[in-house]
């Protein structure tokens, strides 16, 4: 029964963003060009590349398809949605660790003028930082989730386009300088702002949070999102069946992410030659 | 860390900022104040006319999404506003109720018409081409369906239980949820007739 309009019909942006299209299209492109003027002898493997590629498709998809339309009127939809913004897209993103290509690729002009000055200009470090604290990072992770998954709030975002563009900008902002702190291929001693061990630390602890409020929404007896009923669901599936499997999705695959980056950076630790530098100075950077 | 727990605090009294805005507006229902566009439409009315939101320039409007068949939600919602306007000041001549049906295909205009005179005079079907209603719904972020037809060719419609309210110029206002009782319904209609902002 495949049907190649309807197909289409279904990848065509539901509201269509250029922020979004440049963003995913201008990341994958600047890759593209980084890779074919890198040698070949330094080029990432081919899994670091299908990370970068299908982190941003992945992202693109989610927001631009049809899918951010069952993600306005599904809950478990959007939690699907939130899933690939704030943990799957960014983590396999960071996971590539695309910053040599990224910036083999720039035009050395475009970078000599106005990104170099930017990322040194004393303010950007310091927001940066400042985003990237090992307190603030965390805290702002769980913290953004809390915040949509608030039902008040949810409802208004769900209603009103603005605060829905500010929900879904805001998970994948934070998701991709997230999982860029946590999988920074660097050690402490070569510049990264957390050690090895504080970040297993941290990824872990975060996770708590998402499990036990993934847990709470799947198994509550009670509809806490109203406005899908309010507004309409996609198709027919009863509320608290639709919330049971948005919770089991914020809790489960969500906490495997953690999981997941929390090995990655393990099997680093173990091929290390010296030990991660897990002193207490290191956390406060 | 000092820096850290500065902006940890600060985040936190966005938080109970934004959550303090929701419902200090004092009506009833939930206010759409600043959520939702103003009413804009192209359908035909249930006496086969062209419509869009002029029309109704100077009316309260109410806007639901339903169908003719519909067994349950659909009658009881229209039946508490027909309730609602009854028991309001002017006795609903200030109001119309804009029933958009999700189901044009079963839901004729003749059909449509019969079905929303029988609500009250204030009541009008409103049917559209796809693209049209396509894009009423997506401007309130509707979702509705048609599921799979059974032997019978009867088939599941689903459809939401708001009512989206605007003033007289076209503003979105309220958004009246099946929880709201009809008194708090013609009060919030009361207050939205005489001009009162918020």
């Amino acid at each position: 029964m495949f049907d190649l309009k309807t197909a289409l019909a279904f990848l065509l942006p539901w509201e269509f963003s250029p922020a979004a299209l440049v963003l995913c299209a201008g990341s994958v492109l600047l890759y593209a060009r980084g890779l074919a003027l890198e040698p070949p002898q330094e080029r990432p493997g081919i899994g670091r590349r299908m990370a970068f590629i299908g982190g941003w498709a992945a992202i693109y998809f989610v927001m631009q398809t049809r899918w951010d339309y069952f993600s306005q009127h599904m809950f478990f939809m959007h939690r699907i949605q939130h899933l690939v913004l704030h943990h799957l897209g960014p983590f396999l993103v960071a996971f590539a660790r695309p910053l040599p290509v990224l910036e083999r690729g720039l035009p050395s002009s475009a970078a000599e003028r106005t990104l170099r000055p930017l990322w040194r200009n004393p303010a950007t470090r310091f927001a940066y930082r400042l985003l990237q604290n090992w307190l603030v990072a965390p805290v702002l992770f769980v913290g953004l989730i809390f915040l949509w998954l608030t039902p008040s709030i949810h409802f208004d975002a769900m209603l009103s386009a603005p605060l829905y563009l500010a929900m879904n900008w805001s998970m994948l902002l934070d998701g991709l300088l997230f999982w860029a702190l946590m999988l920074d291929p660097r050690t402490r001693s070569e510049g990264a702002l957390i050690g090895l061990g504080p970040r297993v630390f941290l990824l872990l602890l975060a996770m708590l949070p998402q499990i036990v409020l993934g847990a709470y929404i799947g198994l509550v007896p009670r509809e806490l999102f109203d406005v899908y009923a309010v507004c309409g669901r996609a198709w027919a599936l009863g509320p608290l069946m639709d919330q049971s499997i948005g919770g089991l999705i914020t809790w489960i695959p969500a906490a495997m992410m953690h999981v997941l980056g929390a090995l990655v950076l393990l099997g680093r630790w173990m091929r290390a030659d010296q030990g991660p530098s897990a002193r207490p100075s290191a956390l406060t950077g | 860390m000092r820096r850290g727990s500065t902006l940890l605090a600060a985040a936190l009294a966005a938080g109970a900022a934004l959550a303090a805005c929701t419902d200090t507006s004092g009506w009833h229902s939930h206010s759409l104040a600043g959520l939702m566009p103003a009413l804009a439409f192209d359908m035909t009315d249930d006496s086969g006319r062209a419509v869009s939101a002029r029309t109704y320039r100077d009316r309260t409007v109410l806007l639901y999404f339903g169908y003719a068949s519909c067994p349950d939600e659909c009658p009881t919602t229209l039946a508490r506003l027909a309730q609602a306007l009854e028991r309001t000041k002017d006795r609903g001549a200030g109001s119309a109720v804009l029933f958009v049906t999700v189901d044009p295909e079963r839901d004729t205009l003749a059909r449509l018409h019969e079905y929303a005179q029988s609500f009250g005079a204030q009541f009008v079907g409103l049917r559209g081409t796809p693209q049209q209603l396509e894009a009423l719904t997506k401007r309130y972020r509707v979702g509705y369906s048609r599921g799979v037809p059974d032997a019978k060719g009867d088939y599941e419609v689903t459809h939401g239980t708001g009512v989206f309210v605007f003033d007289g110029t076209g503003r979105s206002r309220l958004l009246v949820l099946p929880r709201d009782s009809t008194a708090n319904i013609t009060a919030d209609l009361d207050r939205l007739a005489a001009g009162i902002a918020g």
